[in-house]
């Protein structure tokens, strides 16, 4: 959706999730939608028994990513498809045939997610591929019939791209670890968790690097979760990632999608630790599951990516001395801009890992083919 | 000399406590201080500026192993003894020339030739010294012991001390105006509809925009914030309250804008002599970044940032290791930070380091108060600045 264009953004106002525009948009993104996110939870609280086309199990989810509960990719896509399951188990068809009206409640759905929190494209993958199976469904089939299939495909997809996947990429990347290395990582990525925390059980003797980055912090959640088991790790901001990498030995990223002419696409930040790692020949490693492969191109973060909550930056948890710009929205000179995404340039990256092989970086577009 | 001792006291445990804060007012701190020191040193007529370079060694000593990250304190004192230097040079060279001492009478001493003597000996050894700008331009005499020259011990000790404190005098003041200087040539750089990108917060760099913004020159400007110190939200409101266009961003976002931004502007804590630029943490990862998208990377410092030494090993011995509680709270991780489980040794190690190095083929250019140039000629400064003697 063209968010500069005045028309198109009128009429999606007519929609149910009522949104508010900042008027504080920064320029360069003024073709992504920058909202305010904090009237959004209790106003979609108060309209849920108006909602009536938008399943309750849908609606739990769209909650859900509003309120920033669940970020990864993985995480987003199969809460998704658990909610299109509840929803497809209590869906009677009207006289319509089945595959045009669910499709047409698979879509009404998919914009109310959109308005939640922008699609991811694990996301967008997922869905196409229900859409798909839909589409797919003889006409001959009977009504439970069909949704006993779609319910079995579903979870197929989830086991098979999501779950399995995730061991295969773990098992190949046990090779690339050796005693002794010094692994960093950034941000939490579920993949390179599993990774690590298979190579701790296997008894590998290594140190983990673990760079974080504001506004959310994430690597915190993965310290804590990887002390727990008993690794031994180092944390540090994204600052100083140029002081720390001459001890690294690999470099493990996670992605939210491999894009096709390499360009990897991932929590913003990443662009910058696979810049310096490149700089200080340090092998980077990143590991992706092949549903999230796409066939788009992409090559600067800014022609498509996702605007956060810029609150988020003028505000340091934990520091309350941090308040200059506590009233930062009434100053018209002042913007804040919270970046989710950044592309990272496929010259930086050694090899990805993903389900069906290590690949190196020149040929990720030949994979899309066996995508769905 | 009591009082002198308490200055020097006082200023020795402001700077091991960080409580003068930036190199700016420390250089200015370090350079008022010295002058008292030089003014209330009571010199031996005969060799009066080894005394004073004793003097003077002693105080920059102790100072400079108070906080040995703070580099400007050591430049000062270099620039101070460099002064003492030069001045005696050039008054023995015009003594030895002959030139008429127009202050006060020439009275002829009884002891003259053995001043003759000793002024000789000085005057040929500081002849074999490195030529300086000022030596170069000023009046050398070669024909040195056959001339006589007025000798009055008290006129020149008085002379050279007042000299001495004058060129001090200049060296404050050129502390202090080294922002305007800098600020100056801001209309040579930034032209129209620039964007503009920096991190954290640099005084000389805000002095530098607003400059610009004065000549109505049209830019925006990205201010990373510059974690986790967070300086750049204080920038980004300072330059906001002058009327210039800010965007802040983090810093993990700063691959993101760099295709986007016409021109990187940082301050510098300390430039050291190969041209490198010991810098807030985070500026390495933006000055590679801003090499690999071909944009210009301006370093903007006084020249008494200009360190004469070379760095070894910078990441570590001219950095400054903070607080972990920065970045991780203790609360939050005191099971990982326990010495008494497990092997002994804590499982969480947390790095915060203050600055870090960006080498010289990183950097573009300097903005110095004395003009611009290239990481390459930075160590030709030095010759002007700074006496080998002192390089210890």
């Amino acid at each position: 959706m063209q968010f500069h264009d005045k028309i198109r953004v009128e009429k999606a106002k007519k929609r149910a999730v009522k949104q508010i525009e900042t008027r504080k948009r920064v320029d360069l993104f003024r073709h992504l939608p920058q909202y305010e996110h904090g009237t959004r939870i209790p106003d979609l609280g108060s309209k849920f028994f108006l909602l009536d086309p938008v399943h309750p199990a849908v609606y739990k989810v769209g909650l859900r990513y509003l309120s920033g509960d669940i970020s990864d990719g993985n995480a987003r896509c199969i809460a998704m498809l658990q909610a299109f399951q509840e929803s497809i188990k209590d869906y009677s068809p009207p006289e319509k045939t089945l595959a045009r009206d669910l499709t047409a409640k698979i879509n009404c759905y998919v914009s109310f997610f959109i308005e939640c929190k922008p699609l991811s494209i694990s996301m967008g993958n997922a869905i196409k591929f229900l859409k798909t199976r839909i589409a797919k469904l003889p006409l001959t089939m009977s009504e439970s019939e069909a949704k006993a299939t779609l319910l079995s495909d579903i979870d197929r997809f989830i086991n098979e791209k999501i779950i399995l996947a995730d061991r295969l990429i773990v098992r190949h990347a046990l090779t690339k670890i050796r005693d002794g290395d010094v692994l960093l990582t950034y941000g939490s990525s579920s993949s390179v968790e599993m990774i690590l925390l298979h190579a701790h059980e296997l008894g590998k003797q290594f140190r983990v690097l673990i760079v974080d980055s504001r506004p959310k912090l994430e690597g915190k959640l993965l310290l804590r979760r990887l002390l727990g088991k008993g690794l031994s790790c180092a944390y540090t901001l994204l600052n100083a990632v140029s002081f720390i990498m001459h001890e690294v030995t690999r470099v493990f990223l996670g992605a939210s999608s491999i894009l096709s002419n390499g360009t990897v696409y991932s929590r913003v930040g990443t662009a910058c630790i696979a810049m310096v790692a490149h700089e200080f020949h340090v092998p980077v490693l990143v590991c992706c599951e092949a549903y999230k492969f796409h066939e788009r191109v992409q090559l600067a973060s800014i022609c498509s990516n996702e605007l956060g909550n810029p609150d988020t930056i003028s505000k340091v948890p934990g520091r309350k001395e941090i308040n200059y710009l506590d009233d930062w929205a009434s100053n018209e000179n002042l913007q804040l801009l919270n970046l989710i995404y950044d592309a990272t340039p496929s010259d930086y990256v050694i090899m990805i890992i993903t389900n069906y092989g290590m690949i190196g970086f020149r040929s990720p577009f030949e994979f899309t083919s066996w995508v769905g | 000399m009591p009082g002198v001792e308490e200055l020097v006291n006082d200023f020795f445990a402001k700077l091991e406590n960080c409580k003068v804060e930036g190199s700016h007012a420390t250089a200015r701190s370090t350079a008022e201080l010295l002058r008292s020191v030089i003014s209330q040193q009571r010199v031996p007529s005969n060799i009066q500026a080894e005394a004073l370079i004793e003097a003077v060694k002693v105080v920059g000593e102790k100072l400079t192993a108070a906080n040995p990250v703070e580099l400007a304190v050591g430049n000062v004192v270099r620039r101070v003894l460099h002064i003492i230097r030069e001045e005696d040079l050039l008054l023995v060279t015009s003594d030895l020339g002959g030139l008429n001492l127009s202050v006060g009478s020439d009275d002829k001493d009884a002891a003259e030739m053995d001043n003759n003597h000793v002024a000789a000996a000085a005057a040929s050894r500081n002849l074999l010294h490195r030529p300086s700008l000022h030596t170069l331009l000023g009046n050398m005499h070669n024909s040195a012991c056959q001339n006589s020259f007025d000798a009055d011990k008290n006129l020149r000790s008085r002379k050279l001390k007042h000299n001495i404190i004058e060129a001090v005098n200049e060296l404050i003041e050129e502390i202090d105006t080294c922002r305007e200087q800098i600020a100056e040539q801001a209309v040579e750089h930034i032209h129209q509809n620039e964007v503009i990108l920096t991190l954290g917060r640099s005084r000389t760099v805000l002095e530098f925009l607003t400059a610009a913004k004065q000549k109505k020159r049209s830019f925006r400007v990205f201010v990373a914030e510059g974690a986790p110190r967070y300086q750049g939200h204080v920038l980004a409101k300072e330059l906001v309250q002058r009327g210039v266009q800010s965007t802040l961003v983090t810093d993990s976002a700063v691959f993101a804008m760099i295709s986007q931004v016409n021109m990187v502007i940082v301050g510098a804590h300390a430039v050291m002599a190969n041209g490198g630029v010991i810098a807030p943490v985070g500026l390495r990862m933006v000055a590679l970044a801003a090499r690999n998208y071909a944009v210009p990377f301006v370093v903007v410092a006084g020249i008494h940032k200009l360190c004469p030494l070379y760095p070894h090993n910078p990441e570590i011995l001219l950095n400054d290791m903070r607080s972990p509680s920065e970045l991780a709270e203790f609360g939050e991780f005191s099971n990982g930070m326990d010495y008494g489980i497990g092997s002994g040794a804590p499982l969480i190690h947390v790095i915060n380091p203050a600055f870090d190095y960006v080498p010289p083929e990183l950097v573009s250019l300097f903005i110095t108060d004395i003009g611009g140039h290239g990481p390459s000629y930075m160590y030709r400064l030095i010759a002007d600045y700074y006496s080998t003697d002192d390089l210890v």
